[in-house]
């Protein structure tokens, strides 16, 4: 979404829910995952809406929708595309909204070449190196700013240009867009131009038809039509629809294309930005938002700045030159970066040492949480902190993760109880199977209890972009402390042991500022001078209010530039809590989100070209003439006081350099995105892969998989993948599996397997089937089953159920087995646990696994024990003819 | 002291529990109304109860009844939500799968069998008109456990005595809602006064009708049923026994004077006996 | 689509998440509720995964059957006892007032045992409660006891012949209520197999007292003071069988578990057991060692055989808690004729 429309989070609040005409829930099972959240679905629904649910399985949610379709996991692009097929052939699109606010009519250069033209790729493909050079998906005519442009041409050299570029961009549009390249896009406002994104997207999705989507989704055309005709009955002027998805859409090698696919069918339909329309993103715990936001990941620093790589001509003017956009908030990158600079070095940091931008590591590829484990596995990686993370159940292939920590040196693991990550060096499975022995482990293993929520202060950031407070009820007990007391007194130490040190390798942490105050018996620092100093002041230590006053000249300090003015006038806005019957529907006083306040984003293109709402009966904000600014319910994500018809003169640069009808402020030319001329590395469109293990080929194009996916590269048995489609030895995994989440329990169970409320509701681990797949295989409910694929094996109760229905794909019929994936070894309930199965291969724009659809093999009874585990999994290895080579092409 | 069971006729609408059972000017009798049509299944009111009351957990077994693994109230479990997987005709002729949900919970009877038949008095009415356990009064004779038409209250193990939803009694006297009905998202769990409730429900019922799910109906609304109605009600979109309700409940007690009068019979015939029994002898010598 | 608006004011039309009209919509099942009914009942009916619907009671065997069987030997025994108090057969009575002393007692330490929490027993007499026959009972017992004690103590000790008379006599006044209330008691429940058996039930309990009572009698009394017990043991077989019978026929389908499973082969064995007792106390009157022997039997048959139709009775009622049917299909057919206008069964 960051590529579409500018920001990587979602365009809406769930309480917004409650306006749509119609909801379409997708990659989501919110009444299950979110049952709080779900309650605005229960709201728009007592009004009239209708809500679609479209998985897998019927589940709690689809218990409570008006339509429940059953589609293959991996195949929601076919399905989503096959219905922008059906707005753009039966012109159901809103016109005067895609012409005005999205990018449909500019023209791409004439060197592009589609999947259409390319059999399934892009031009540009580098085979070799696996990756696509975006040139030719530029804007035509623009001088595309070298991105590459001052690299040196050494670096480009080396053997790890390719992963660079692996350590990619999607992430770091999580607040500002691309860039596009200097100069206006041609545009042709008739969108007839064969080369107008418009008629590119035409011609693209031609083949999405509703036979494809039976074919290959095993969804009946009726069904199929019916939801087309649900939403764009309920899209348009008059009418909003709101999309809903979670980890069933981004847990695919393709997992960023489905939002994209998503983003341009709203975008099509005239939804973002609007009232009761929208993408709702569900995040999938209560703060992961926050941890993208002030990140907890290698390729991003807060604000969604990137993470610098590793050139040696860089400096910061380079850096800033080479992420920044030339139009919109974007453009003012240089001072939200410098700002976060002077907030971690303080005095330090200066105009004449480029604001100590040299103290930033450096990336020399990608580093992500699976890259880390092939790290382990190669003996490259050393130490490892898990921070409320239990990978060797929550992670995918498991065993790798195991395997990857014992070769560690030392291991730091803090959470509430001894989860597996902890302890699988005298307990995990490979212990059972003596592909590990205690005794040869050399990983010292420390254990630090951590303190609750409830045992500290501190905020979440919840999946609709809003910080809220919770305040510390009691002490932490025994040795349990914060994450904050630890990383605080940890670094402490460091800086104590390093105080004497004229080493220029430690000039970094020594010059840290690293002075909060410290409270309380247990000299907990106090996490509201951590809040005040990401909402940043002034140089007269005056807290600021929005991120529209920090300066590029070192005079403003702001921990995280999107952040700026949670704690504007010195009050911690996220500890707000008016009560929503004291307020307006969007209850803009309950907590704070980012950015500024605003809870619907976008919210310009609720009105038309002229500022006023598109319907009468879907006011947001609106152009209040006589005032001279924008008015409404929501904070205006827009110059407050830019006319609608403002048109910027060719010299602007910067936010002046957005047009009075440019809702998408952060976007490079203001527009949202149907074709993505850069940010993303696997295409500017969408295009439908198979999963990395299918049952299936693909039907339409002949590049079977994502052709720049990361596939995680390391030689072990147990990190093989399989041979799919058509391909000898498909056979032998002819079902779809699919992991989830349940209501009951909590992600890898550390929080829910340990408490015997959570524990007795739903007590063991079992896996879902029809009663046809249980009469094919032999399985009994209530009986047990053994789960298999390349990499591992595991055993689950059966529940026989009507719930995760037989499909007819590709004209055969395909069974899809439901796995709840919470389990593991420790804890009151316990079982195997689901991860073991999924494979190391990963959407290449943000590094996540695909866990939502890969192909097993599922037979009665009990797994084995021992080392005849391991013989079982070898013995289907063989039998399917796997190499090392298998699933690794192009 | 408890009615003796009323006539065969149909009760007063007007009848208070509360007032009936000595409390000079109680406050408006409260209660739950529960619509299963917008459970969404996700048991916080199962955990909220739970961690309110400090139940204790009561096993670990799946039991393959779909998602429902509390199985059905007892001694510790005082809120239990049912799942039944279903296919239905539709309209056009086709099958249509659904999948109800519903929260469980003790009804607090008007005219309570538990409640009637506690020998030590454990079991009181209070002044909302719920029935709760004194557990310290409470002896685990055991009574009340077969004489709940509904199977709600139960002995717990280890503890000896009776336990049961008090209908947070704790947090009534508080001027809070019950935690199930403060946990539910959906307030598919609706708690107020149960005038309130009934007009609410009755409207519901309408609405749903009217929307085309003939199948929505209350259960234990009524004054005149075979416990004098409930204080927790529900709807429901299928007939009682799917959910593992009895379809007709009646309180026990409403047979009671019938009862001791068979009983007082059968002394008097017994009595009789034993005085024939010595008479006949006389008749033996005499002949 | 949604009928509220977000409109420049605010929003309008908005309704509570409560009133959502649920997902799929259903076709009505029946026609009418009131329409025409099926004259035979389906022999189907649904339930919620075959799980009871009522809780099974709690009571365990041997205390809370044992019991039942020995307040019924206790009461008919003070009956006895008083008769053979006042027409002169003291062997009788000593033995009557011994038997039903040590019943009552036996029987007391079931009860307490049966409790979750005996050391509360006292509480059972905070409220005297008419509608829970178990406080009518402890109070029947907090008298009956003291007199009974009383009047084997004085008989036992040869003593006191005045007190022991007085003892005696209250202790039959007692004894009627004794033996029949625990009808009440089982029958005051929602169980089926016993409940809707409660016209009956209290005779077939008094039967069953006055077979035991008067088995023991036979069993421990010389033969020439036995004859009132013989009388009174035949009186008690046919009250039972009559009553039994009527109930069972009477009960409908919450008869099933009597003739099925445990419940079943005690039933069974109680009737047969009957059958001799009867045969013995009609038949076996012959005088000396012989007579004694045979009267012994006939004495311990007719106790065994009361013992039997309570376990028997007992066990019938927890099946039929157990199984849903017994509470659905009885409930589900009254309703059903209830609204076609016919009167409840």
């Amino acid at each position: 979404m960051g590529t579409s429309f500018g920001r990587g989070g979602a365009t809406t609040f769930q309480q917004d829910l409650q306006n749509a005409d119609c909801i379409l829930i997708e990659g989501s099972n919110m009444a299950e995952c979110h049952p709080v959240g779900f309650q605005w679905v229960m709201e728009a629904k007592a009004r009239g809406a209708t809500v679609i649910h479209v998985d897998p399985r019927f589940t709690r949610t689809s218990a409570l929708a008006d339509v429940h379709v059953p589609l293959r996991a991996g195949s929601d692009i076919v399905f989503l595309g096959g219905i922008v097929n059906y707005v753009l052939q039966n012109e159901q699109y809103f016109r005067e909204y895609v012409i005005a606010y999205t990018n449909a009519p500019v023209i791409i250069s004439e060197d592009f070449a589609d999947t259409e033209d390319l059999d399934g790729i892009f031009s540009g493909l580098d085979r070799e190196h696996r990756f696509y050079d975006p040139h030719s998906w530029q804007y035509q005519g623009l001088e595309v700013q070298a991105a590459s442009g001052e690299r040196d041409q050494q670096y480009q050299d080396r053997a790890q240009a390719a992963t660079v570029r692996q350590a990619a961009r999607g992430e770091a549009h999580g607040s500002g867009g691309a860039e596009v390249g200097a100069g206006d896009p041609e545009r042709d406002e008739t969108l007839t131009h064969p080369r107008c994104v418009f008629q590119i997207l035409k011609r693209h999705f031609a083949r999405y038809t509703p036979e494809m989507v039976e074919q290959i989704c095993g969804v009946p055309t009726g069904t199929f039509r019916r939801v087309c005709e649900l939403l764009t009955e309920n899209s348009g002027r008059e009418r909003t629809s709101a999309f809903v998805y979670s980890v069933g859409w981004t847990q695919h090698t393709v997992g960023v294309q489905y939002i994209r696919t998503a983003s341009i069918l709203q975008a099509l339909l005239g939804n973002i930005g609007r009232p009761g329309g929208g993408i709702m993103a569900l995040r999938g715990h209560a703060s992961i938002q926050g941890s993208t936001d002030i990140p907890t990941l290698f390729d991003l620093l807060p604000g969604y700045i990137p993470m610098p790589h590793a050139h040696e001509n860089e400096n910061l003017d380079s850096f800033v030159e080479a992420e920044s956009t030339k139009k919109g908030y974007w453009a003012n990158m240089r001072a939200y970066t410098v700002s976060l600079l002077k907030a971690w070095w303080g005095d330090a940091a200066t105009a004449e040492n480029d604001f100590c931008f040299d103290y930033l590591p450096r990336l020399t590829g990608s580093h992500s949480t699976y890259e880390t484990v092939m790290a382990q596995l190669a003996g490259d990686c050393r130490g490892f902190f898990l921070f409320g993370e239990n990978p060797a159940v929550g992670s995918a292939n498991a065993k790798m993760q195991r395997l990857g920590m014992a070769k560690l040196d030392w291991l730091v693991v803090r959470d509430f109880s001894l989860i597996e990550s902890a302890t699988w060096w005298k307990d995990g499975p490979e212990i059972d199977t003596g592909e590990m022995r205690t005794e040869d482990v050399g990983t010292e293993v420390f254990f630090f209890p951590a303190a609750a929520h409830t045992e500290k202060n501190g905020s979440f950031t919840n999946t609709q972009r809003m910080l809220q407070w919770h305040h510390q009820a009691v002490e932490p007990r025994g040795d349990a402390r914060s994450d904050l007391w630890f990383a605080y007194h940890l670094g402490r130490r460091i800086r104590e042991k390093l105080a004497g040190s004229a080493e220029e390798m430690d000039r970094p942490v020594q010059d840290l500022t690293w002075d909060y105050p410290v409270r309380g018996p247990l000299d907990e620092p106090d996490a509201e001078a951590v809040l005040a100093e990401i909402n940043g002041w002034d140089a007269e230590s005056r807290p600021l209010s929005a991120y529209t006053e920090l300066q590029d000249d070192g005079s403003t300090v702001c921990g995280c530039w999107i952040y700026c003015g949670v704690y504007a006038d010195g009050v911690n806005q996220a500890a707000r809590r008016k009560p929503g019957r004291e307020q307006n529907w969007v209850a803009g006083e309950w907590g704070w989100a980012w950015p500024a306040n605003r809870r619907i984003i976008y919210n310009r293109a609720s009105a038309d070209p002229d500022g006023r709402p598109w319907s009468e009966r879907k006011a947001l904000v609106w152009w209040d003439a006589d005032k001279g600014k924008w008015a409404g319910h929501d904070v205006a994500d827009f110059a407050a006081d830019k006319r609608p018809d403002y048109r910027p003169p060719d010299t602007a640069t910067g936010p002046d350099a957005l047009s009075g009808i440019d809702p998408f402020i952060m976007q490079a030319d203001g527009k949202a995105w149907l074709f993505a001329p850069a940010g993303l590395v696997d295409g500017p469109l969408p295009a439908h892969y198979e999963p990395q293990d299918s049952p299936f080929s693909n039907l339409l194009y002949g590049q079977q998989r994502n052709p720049v996916r990361q596939v995680l590269v390391f030689q072990h048995p147990d990190n093989r993948l399989q041979p799919s489609g058509g391909e000898p030895g498909s056979e032998i995994f002819p079902y779809v599996a699919t992991t989830y989440r349940l209501t009951e329990q909590h992600t890898a169970g550390g929080m829910s397997r340990w408490l015997p409320y959570l524990s007795e509701l739903q007590p063991e681990f079992f896996c879902e089937i029809s009663p046809e797949l249980a009469s094919e295989r032999g399985l009994e409910h209530l009986g047990w089953a053994t789960i298999v694929t390349a990499r591992n094996c595991v055993e689950a109760r059966v529940l026989v159920t009507d719930r995760v229905p037989p499909l007819t794909v590709q004209g055969r019929q395909l069974h899809q087995i439901g796995l709840p994936y919470h389990w593991g070894g420790n804890g009151i309930s316990t079982g195997d646990a689901a991860n073991e199965l999924p494979y190391m291969s990963l959407d290449p724009n943000v590094h996540i696994q695909e866990v939502k659809a890969f192909a097993c093999d599922i037979r009665p009874g009990r797994r084995p024990r021992g080392p005849a585990r391991v013989e079982l999994v070898r013995d289907y290895q063989r039998r399917a003819g796997i190499t090392e080579k298998t699933g690794m092409e192009i | 002291m408890t009615i003796l069971g009323s006539a065969s006729g149909p009760a007063r609408r007007s009848y208070d529990p509360a007032s009936e059972s000595g409390y000079p000017a109680p406050p408006p009798r409260m209660g739950f109304f529960t619509d299963t049509s917008v459970c969404i299944g996700c048991k916080a009111c199962e955990v909220a109860c739970k961690e309110w009351n400090h139940v204790p957990e009561d096993g670990l077994a799946l039991t393959g009844m779909s998602y429902d693994n509390s199985v059905g109230l007892s001694a510790d479990t005082w809120r239990r939500v049912a799942f039944i997987e279903q296919r239905k005709p539709v309209a056009d002729g086709q099958d249509q799968f659904r999948w109800l949900m519903a929260s469980d919970v003790c009804k607090h009877c008007t005219h309570a069998a538990c409640l009637d038949v506690c020998p030590t008095g454990a079991l009181f009415r209070t002044e909302f008109g719920t029935v709760v356990v004194q557990e310290d009064v409470c002896n685990g004779c055991g009574y009340c456990v077969p004489a709940c038409p509904y199977g709600v209250i139960d002995r717990r193990q280890d503890d000896g005595r009776a336990w049961k939803c008090t209908l947070c009694y704790d947090r009534l006297g508080d001027g809070m809602e019950p935690a199930c009905a403060k946990a539910c998202p959906t307030e598919s769990i609706q708690f107020g006064p149960l005038d309130e409730l009934r007009e609410r429900a009755a409207a519901r019922v309408t609405q749903l009708h009217a929307s085309g799910v003939a199948d929505a109906r209350l259960y234990g609304e009524d004054p005149d049923d075979g416990v004098g109605g409930d204080g927790a009600f529900f709807l429901l979109l299928d007939e009682p026994e799917v959910y593992g309700l009895p379809p007709d409940p009646v309180v026990t007690t409403r047979d009671l004077s019938a009862m001791w009068r068979q009983v007082g019979a059968a002394a008097v015939t017994l009595a009789a006996g034993a005085a024939a029994a010595f008479a006949a002898t006389l008749l033996g010598r005499r002949t | 689509m949604s009928h509220a608006k977000v409109t420049r004011e605010g929003l309008q039309d908005a309704r509570p998440g409560r009133e959502a009209k649920p997902g799929t919509p259903t076709q009505r099942r029946r026609t009418g509720r009131r329409a025409e009914q099926p004259m035979v009942p389906p022999a189907e009916f649904a339930s919620y995964y075959g799980k009871p619907v009522l809780n099974t009671p709690v009571w365990r065997s041997p205390d809370i059957p044992g019991y039942l069987f020995l307040g019924g030997l206790a009461g008919g025994s003070s009956l006895l006892a008083a008769g053979a108090q006042l027409t002169g057969r003291p062997a009788l009575a000593r033995a009557s007032k011994t038997a039903a002393l040590g019943a009552a007692c036996l029987g007391l330490a079931g009860l307490l045992h049966d409790l979750g929490r005996p050391a509360r027993f006292a509480n059972m007499l905070r409220v005297f409660k008419v509608t829970s026959p178990m406080s009518v009972g402890s109070w029947i017992l907090s008298g009956y006891v003291p007199a009974a004690g009383a009047a084997a103590a004085c008989a036992l000790i040869g003593r006191l012949p005045r007190t022991g008379a007085a003892a005696t006599a209250a202790a039959a006044v007692l004894a009627p209520g004794l033996a029949s209330y625990t009808a009440a008691l089982i029958t005051d429940t929602a169980v089926p197999a016993w409940h809707e058996g409660y016209r009956e039930m209290p005779f077939v309990f008094t039967g069953s007292a006055a077979m035991a009572s008067g088995g023991l009698g036979l069993l421990a009394a010389p033969l020439d003071e036995s004859q009132p017990a013989r009388n009174l043991a035949v009186f008690g077989v046919g009250i039972e069988a009559a009553a039994f019978e009527r109930m069972t026929r009477r009960m409908g389908m919450a008869a099933e578990p009597y003739r099925s499973g445990r419940a079943d082969a005690y039933i069974r064995a109680g009737q047969a057991l009957s059958v001799l007792g009867v045969a013995g106390a009609l038949l076996g009157r012959a005088g000396g060692r012989r007579g004694r022997v045979i009267s012994a039997l006939t004495g311990a048959s007719l106790l065994a055989a009361s013992a039997a139709t309570r376990w028997g009775i007992f066990h019938a009622g927890l099946a039929s808690a157990a199984d849903p049917k017994y509470t659905v299909v009885p409930q589900r057919d009254r309703l059903r004729s209830r609204a076609a206008g016919s009167p409840p069964p």
